[in-house]
């Protein structure tokens, strides 16, 4: 599950003392560039994928990851975003969200190797919610997930196939992604939460 | 959002667009294989139909169904309504049941009001009296933003949609003609229609306009061809043959003549505009046959927004923790 | 009568300057300063008002019929602790009071429970069908005397009917109390026809509806030289025909509730029924036409038209809900509230608007007198003081709990209440 994070950059001077970065813009991006090689290193040439973000930053990363593929390979991998709002097991703890985008490439998933794609992983139950809202969209023949960070302290048996970093942090402690699309840069912080 | 919805005027503008944005989304489930959701699995709905009405009530129970509720129909004939019990008595019965949310028809206006002070859960207004039905309003501002697109008459792209979450109505001109004295699609649509940025225009014969309508958010006027020429929505509501008989308009033939939408009027009509029916039609009295059945009018697309509305505002109120979270 | 002796002390009566009185055998027997009297119960007065005993010309007492609501006896307790004296029980109970013997029978009760006068009210048609004149002369002969003829509940519509009531009671000094209603305006009507009715959805009941029945009505009791009575004036535009009427001299008089006088019908906002009451509640500008009539006499008096229902006809939805309000252990409340404290009244005012017009039009004998030698000590004490609190129905003596200022903050307290020299109610409670 993804940490507390609020919608756009750092702000609020009251909980955040220290952000350190853990990644910088350039190393951000040769770890794209990684993921996407690795993708279709795995997938005889990314055939067939669909890549599908998961809101809100999973979605430009899917993209991003989307164009680097078409670079290598000569076409854009076709790729969209999923919103798993109606599927979380924790609906019942806050008040009902907004729903995001769920769009799906034209040729749909059926039979296609889905590579979610998300910037944080975490207790895993966002993915094992994407599991499920997939499921209701058709049947692929396999499903991959690509994250920008890895966070440990998983709640679920859910691990990821590609990994930006991997991060070991203490519970206590919030991880905060920045993209360029949504705030304006790109960085990985990482902070302590306030009691 | 709030804990019930009872009344249009409780909808700010951003609770509207919302709403909208919600059903938005949920348009595309009907597209999927599996038409369904597990949103509000293990909840409770009730529809409470004191007034005989199959097609609003299956729309609540389908939009409760996809998005997997339990669904229970209280139908209140037959029942122990029928042998005399006090709607008081139903309410707690209901709540005795574990209604988590009780969607609720009756012909006294406040009847949802009343039934909010006596059940702990959700409360939604299908219909009381001659006060309000406010997913009837939403279903309706929904089809105007799909088919005109947000913000903006005369523009109608029409398109997907995807240009218009977040967009409210600023500028659409709509006119809502009938029997809005007795109409509770009237009043929620006025209210609802103003507050997402609409021009509101009434038209109906002076005997069917309330009274202090001059504090309503809208406009008055006995000239449906005057209005006819300037509107990006008429929305014709119904007629009823009682009303001739309390001396409201003389004959069917005369408030036909004046009032009512036939090809003539419809020709007059800008190109880009729609024509919307709450239902159910009187073909032949507000609303010509032709007229009903031409492009223009979404009176088909109006049921089928219906569902997806109604399962977002049963999202809304009931996918999240309870109120004052 | 009682052989009771009472010596109250330091009382202003009226609102004027502070005496003492002295009470003998069901009688005042003298008015004044330092006044002394060995063996005579004494009661302080200090700070308190004193009032000729209350009299409400419009009540429901609801037996024979509706006990489930009100009887003789709760009914006439509340009114004691009202300040009440006497009161007038309307008509509209099953069997409807159309004959001595239900009449008789209405007064008897009331003497029984002994907590005031009650004076039967009979109603004008048979049945309240507004077809037919009842029995007028038969109850009028009767024990319970009466002389205040009503269809309360109903409008007696049929301009024909009307006039020859107006004209018959004129034979034995009555007078017809008029509900004015036009059914066919306010047929399924809910609520003001206004502003607020047509957000809420509620069908409208026009003010026209009141004031067409009460013009007419006061062209025929002028054409034919009789008496009458207005109940429950509710709008400006009635406020202003009855002060015409009186202009040319006619004998038209008037009532006014104390809802009336202080609420209005954006009450109604959350659908309670607790404030659906028949004639409806209206608007401001209506509660200031009624506030300046009361205080220049076009409206003769102030009647509570206490409605008891029981619970279950309040709790429905409002269309299904039942009309009406409790007002009798709250009415000097209000008024002093509405009239006193707003300068629009001093309290020889008050006596003049609840104790002695009313029981002149009533034409009750031995109340509404002055605080004098030799009339029956027909009295109420009042501290206009007292803290103001909050009106809780559920300790009030009525049966029912539809009363529309629950939890208004309401100046003022009953104390005590002397009917004929014999106190009903002592220390704001009653004494048996």
């Amino acid at each position: 599950m993804c940490a507390m994070r609020p919608e756009s950059g750092p702000e609020q001077g009251a909980d955040s003392p220290d952000w350190k970065a853990v990644l910088t813009p350039e190393e951000i991006r040769r770890a794209l560039t990684r993921i996407a090689h690795e993708i279709l290193e795995r997938t005889h040439g990314g055939e067939g994928i669909v890549l599908l973000g998961i809101p809100t930053r999973g979605v430009p990363l899917a993209r991003r990851l989307a164009e680097r593929i078409g670079e290598f390979e000569g076409t854009p991998a076709p790729h969209g975003s999923l919103d798993v709002t109606m599927h979380r097991d924790d609906l019942r703890l806050r008040p009902a969200r907004a729903l995001r985008r769920t769009e799906v490439p034209p040729d749909g998933v059926d039979g296609k190797t889905v590579v979610l794609v998300d910037d944080v992983l975490f207790s895993g139950r966002t993915i094992r919610a994407a599991l499920d809202a997939l499921n209701d969209l058709g049947r692929p023949r396999a499903v991959q997930l690509a994250v920008l960070v890895d966070r440990g302290h998983r709640e679920l048996p859910i691990r990821a196939d590609y990994v930006g970093k991997n991060l070991p942090t203490a519970q206590r402690e919030v991880v905060r992604v920045l993209l360029e699309e949504t705030d304006g840069e790109d960085s990985v912080l990482l902070g302590e939460r306030d009691q | 959002m709030k804990r019930h919805l009872i009344s249009a005027a409780e909808l700010s503008r951003d609770d509207a667009v919302l709403i909208l944005d919600t059903a938005a989304e949920l348009a595309s489930v009907a597209g999927r294989p599996i038409r369904k959701l597990p949103t509000l699995r293990g909840l409770t709905v009730v529809n409470l139909f004191y007034e005989d009405s199959t097609r609003t009530r299956t729309s609540f129970e389908a939009a409760a169904k996809r998005l997997s509720a339990d669904v229970i129909n209280f139908s209140a004939r037959g029942s122990s309504v029928a042998k005399g019990e006090s709607f008081k008595d139903t309410a707690l019965t209901l709540e005795a049941m574990g209604a988590d949310a009780v969607v609720v028809r009756h012909s006294a206006s406040g009847a949802a009001h009343r039934l909010a002070g006596w059940v702990t859960g959700s409360v939604i207004n299908a219909g009381d009296g001659t006060h309000e039905h406010p997913t009837q309003a939403l279903l309706d501002a929904f089809t105007i933003r799909q088919r005109l697109g947000a913000g903006g008459g005369g523009a109608g792209n029409g398109a997907s949609g995807l240009d218009q979450r977040g967009g409210g109505l600023d500028g659409v001109r709509v006119t809502i003609v009938g029997d809005v004295l007795h109409s509770r699609v009237a009043r929620s649509n006025v209210l609802l229609l103003s507050t997402l940025g609409a021009e509101v225009t009434l038209v109906a014969p002076p005997t069917l306009i309330p009274y202090a309508v001059e504090r309503w958010p809208c406009r008055v006027s006995y000239d449906f061809d005057t209005e006819l020429r300037k509107s990006d929505v008429v929305m014709m509501l119904r007629v009823q043959q009682e009303r001739m008989n309390a001396a409201y308009f003389p004959s069917i033939r005369e408030y036909r003549r004046r009032y009512g939408l036939d090809a003539g009027r419809m020709a007059l009509l800008p190109e880009h505009a729609i024509i919307m029916h709450p239902g159910p039609m009187n073909r032949g009295v507000e609303i010509a046959a032709e007229v009903a059945d031409s492009p223009r009018s979404t009176i088909v697309a109006q049921v089928s927004n219906g569902v997806i509305v109604r399962m977002a505002v049963l999202y809304l109120l009931l996918g999240g923790a309870g109120e004052a979270a | 009568m009682s052989e009771e002796e009472w010596l109250i002390k330091g009382v202003s009566v009226c609102g004027g300057p502070v005496v003492d009185v002295h009470i003998v055998d069901g009688q005042f027997v003298s008015v004044g300063r330092d006044l002394e009297a060995a063996g005579a119960r004494v009661l302080d007065a200090a700070g308190l008002i004193a009032l000729p005993g209350l009299v409400d010309l419009h009540t429901h007492l609801r037996e024979p019929g509706r006990e489930d609501a009100e009887t003789v006896e709760t009914g006439t307790r509340a009114a004691a602790l009202g300040g009440f004296t006497a009161v007038h029980a309307m008509a509209n109970t099953e069997p409807v009071a159309d004959t001595a013997g239900v009449v008789e029978q209405v007064w008897r009760l009331g003497q029984q429970a002994g907590y005031c006068d009650v004076r039967p009210v009979g109603a004008v048609t048979v049945g309240l069908g507004g077809k037919q004149l009842a029995e007028l002369g038969a109850m009028a002969d009767s024990a319970a005397a009466v002389r205040v003829f009503s269809d309360d509940g109903s409008c007696v519509a049929d301009p024909l009917l009307m006039r020859r009531a107006l004209e018959y009671v004129k034979a034995f000094d009555g007078v017809i109390a008029q509900h004015a209603q036009e059914p066919r305006l306010t047929e399924g009507a809910q609520l003001n026809e206004g502003e607020v009715a047509s957000t809420l959805g509620l069908a409208g009941w026009p003010a026209a509806a009141e004031e067409a029945i009460i013009a007419r009505d006061c062209l025929l009791a002028a054409h034919v030289g009789s008496a009458l009575h207005v109940c429950h004036v509710s709008t400006a535009g009635s406020v202003e025909i009855i002060r015409w009427a009186k202009s040319k001299g006619w004998q038209v008089t008037a009532e006014v509730t104390p809802h009336h006088l202080l609420l209005t019908d954006d009450l109604a906002q959350g659908y309670d029924p607790v404030f659906k009451v028949n004639p409806p509640l209206r608007t401001r500008t209506d509660i200031a036409a009624l506030r300046a009539g009361l205080a220049d006499g076009t409206i003769d008096c102030v009647a509570t038209d206490h409605a008891p229902h029981p619970v279950e006809a309040k709790e429905a939805e409002w269309a299904a809900a039942a009309n009406g309000m409790t007002g009798l252990e709250t009415a000097l409340r209000v008024v002093q509230l509405a009239m006193v404290d707003t300068g629009l009244l001093d309290w020889a005012g008050v006596a003049m608007r609840m104790s002695v017009r009313p029981a002149a039009i009533g034409r009750v004998p031995g109340h509404g007198v002055p605080i004098a030698p030799g009339s029956p000590a027909n009295l109420t004490l009042y501290d206009p003081a007292a803290p103001p609190e909050a009106v809780d129905p559920a300790t009030h003596a009525s049966k029912s709990r539809n009363n529309p200022f629950a939890g208004m903050a309401l100046p003022g307290r009953v104390q005590a209440t002397f009917l004929r020299g014999v106190p009903t109610v002592l220390d704001g409670k009653v004494t048996r």
